[in-house]
């Protein structure tokens, strides 16, 4: 058996995704990969790996890994979780959030329950040694593609490894990951606005919507007011953009996130821009949440606005000290202890 | 030749947008619309991802830092005069279909809506060369029409959580296969031994928009010989003129 990480227990749905499999929508097939891209990369990062290598996608709950290699080299990033290494003698260390931490063989890594979010990433240096399938590691579990084994991690599984051993060299460390979520989500209304009722647009701007336990990578489900169709629930098919809100005809609109199809036939009345998607993958459900619409202008100057973060992301990686404590002073220089504050919450 | 209706931008967020050549499903629109995704990937242009057809518009998913929105409409104007209507010639498939009873447990109820008998009912299903629309719903999914008239039904009542794969099934004027097993509520004629989706391979689907599909009767036993050949990859199916590798 190939050497790796052992999965001991696999959490809730922890599955490999990338930054997806973009180029075979006109097969029907779907692009998914991470829910939280910026997460997935700020992971990535602290481990040396380029952003988009792929890492596991933890929902709601950790894994407990047996390192089954000489050595490992990971970090998280994404929700809140307690991120421990266990000894042979089963003694816990706990691992400063947005620190890479390098485990030797026949020690454990333990991810315990996630809070403040719904996902987060365990990268390893090196990444995961998966074959690509349509050139992404992503898991699609519906269609039994990519990933490990094309599903969720199990118990049992050795999860492969392209390195056996920790490259020799200093931690590092994120000095902030910012997750705080936007206030109102903006929207770009669209393609299907015109089959609504004025008054639904306007609930839809003005209303808080929950989001319900029925949420998975395909489409987070919304309770709240319902939306009135103004000319019928049924359109012939069109394509389904990342974040197009679809309402079917019980009204209640859901948005489609990375799993999501490749056309449908419910009217879409509009999208979430791109900026705002990573921090809606985050989202557990009961969060509530509300809109609020903006130009194609205003939707592009953020998309480039997260793009620059995420390249002082990149910039802002750190050595961190030897024995994994965060510098808090160079921290309060920063002025960024908020955001460290928020990955915890 | 009727003066040809400019199509109309709409958007779908900050990252696709649509080119919607009409509200209905119709060969003249299917045409131009896969004429449009056609020249859009002889143009290579930088920022565009990927585009997809549907029945009645494209989906042009784009990267807006490279190619911002007007740009990308600016670039998309000049390939809209060149779209040409008549449909290309496509791809030609003969899909081998299994209509036993048992592969196609709604033929009965299909010959009793219809008031054909089931023979007739796979006769004029098998006599029909479908046009691919458009994929989706799932993985290598093909919406094909047009279903003769006589053999068009809505959706049932009950869908059923577990379609087999291989499935060959109809629905309003449509028909498709289930490329793996899934809940559907189309009416279910028969089963393909042939994997319509199969990612060991570098074009994992067998059919896309633009095609055109026959299904040809094949017995039991025929069936069976070809599922072992396809699930053990050495079942090859060609278009028709192209040779078998």
């Amino acid at each position: 058996m190939t050497a790796g990480l052992r999965v001991l227990t696999p959490g809730l749905m922890t599955t490999l995704q990338d930054l997806g499999r973009p180029g075979f929508q006109r097969l029907g097939i779907p692009v998914s990969g991470a829910l939280d891209p910026v997460s997935l990369r700020a992971a990535n990062l602290m481990v040396g790996n380029p952003a988009g290598t792929a890492a596991l996608e933890i929902a709601y709950q950790g894994p407990l890994l047996a390192v089954e290699v000489d050595s490992v080299r990971v970090a998280l990033a994404g929700a809140g979780a307690p991120l421990d290494i266990l000894g042979e003698a089963g003694v816990a260390e706990r691992v400063p959030p947005l620190t890479s931490v390098s485990l030797q063989r026949g020690q454990r890594l333990r991810i315990g329950a996630l809070s403040g979010g719904a996902v987060a990433y365990l990268a390893v240096e090196g990444g995961f040694a998966v074959a690509p399938v349509l050139g992404s590691r992503s898991t699609y579990v519906r269609a039994g593609i990519g990933g490990f084994a094309a599903r969720a991690i199990a118990a049992g599984d050795v999860l492969p490894l392209v390195q056996d051993a920790a490259a020799e060299r200093e931690e590092q460390m994120l000095p902030a990951l910012d997750l705080v979520a936007p206030a109102r989500y903006r929207i770009v209304l669209g393609p299907q606005d015109d089959y609504f009722t004025q008054a639904a647009i306007r609930t839809l701007l003005e209303a808080t919507y929950t989001v319900t336990p029925a949420t998975d990578r395909m489409g987070m489900r919304l309770d709240g007011p319902r939306l009135e169709h103004a000319k019928g629930f049924n359109i012939v098919s069109d394509g389904i953009a990342p974040g197009a809100i679809q309402v079917p005809g019980n009204g209640l609109p859901i948005i489609l996130l990375a799993d999501r199809q490749t056309t449908g036939g419910y009217p879409k009345v509009a999208a979430v821009v791109s900026a705002d998607l990573p921090a809606l993958g985050r989202l557990m459900p009961g969060a509530q949440i509300a809109f609020e619409a903006v130009s194609i202008d205003e939707a592009e100057a953020a998309r480039r606005q997260m793009m620059a973060y995420v390249a002082e992301l990149e910039a802002s990686v750190t050595l961190a000290r030897r024995n994994g404590v965060i510098d808090e002073a160079k921290l309060m220089a920063a002025n960024l202890v908020s955001g460290v504050v928020d990955a915890r919450s | 030749m009727p003066p040809v209706p400019q199509p109309r931008f709409l958007r779908s967020g900050d990252t696709a947008l649509v080119v919607e050549f009409g509200d209905r499903i119709d060969r003249d629109i299917s045409a131009r619309v896969l004429s449009l995704a056609g020249l859009i990937e002889a143009a290579a242009i930088p920022g565009v991802v990927e585009v997809v057809p549907t029945f009645r518009s494209l989906m042009v998913h784009y990267e807006p830092l490279a190619l911002p929105h007007c740009e990308l409409e600016q670039r998309l104007g000049p390939l809209i005069d060149r779209i040409r209507i008549e449909e290309r010639p496509g791809r030609r498939w003969r899909v081998p279909a299994c209509y036993d009873a048992d592969a196609g447990p709604d033929l009965a109820e299909v010959a009793e809506r219809t008031g054909l008998s089931v023979a007739q009912v796979i006769e004029r299903h098998s006599a029909t060369e479908f046009h691919v629309y458009m994929m989706g719903f799932l993985p290598g999914f093909p919406y094909m029409g047009t279903l003769p008239a006589e053999l068009e039904l809505p959706r049932r009542e009950n869908p059923r959580l577990r379609v087999p794969s291989g499935s060959i099934a109809i629905a309003m004027a449509m028909s498709t296969v289930y490329t793996l097993e899934s809940p559907g509520g189309w009416h279910l004629l028969g089963r393909t031994p042939v994997l319509m989706w199969d990612p060991r391979r570098a074009e994992p689907t067998l059919v896309a928009a633009g095609d055109k599909v026959m299904f040809t009767p094949v017995s039991r036993r025929e069936y069976e010989t070809i599922l072992a050949q396809a699930t053990a990859g050495t079942y090859d199916l060609r278009p028709d003129g192209e040779a078998r590798a």
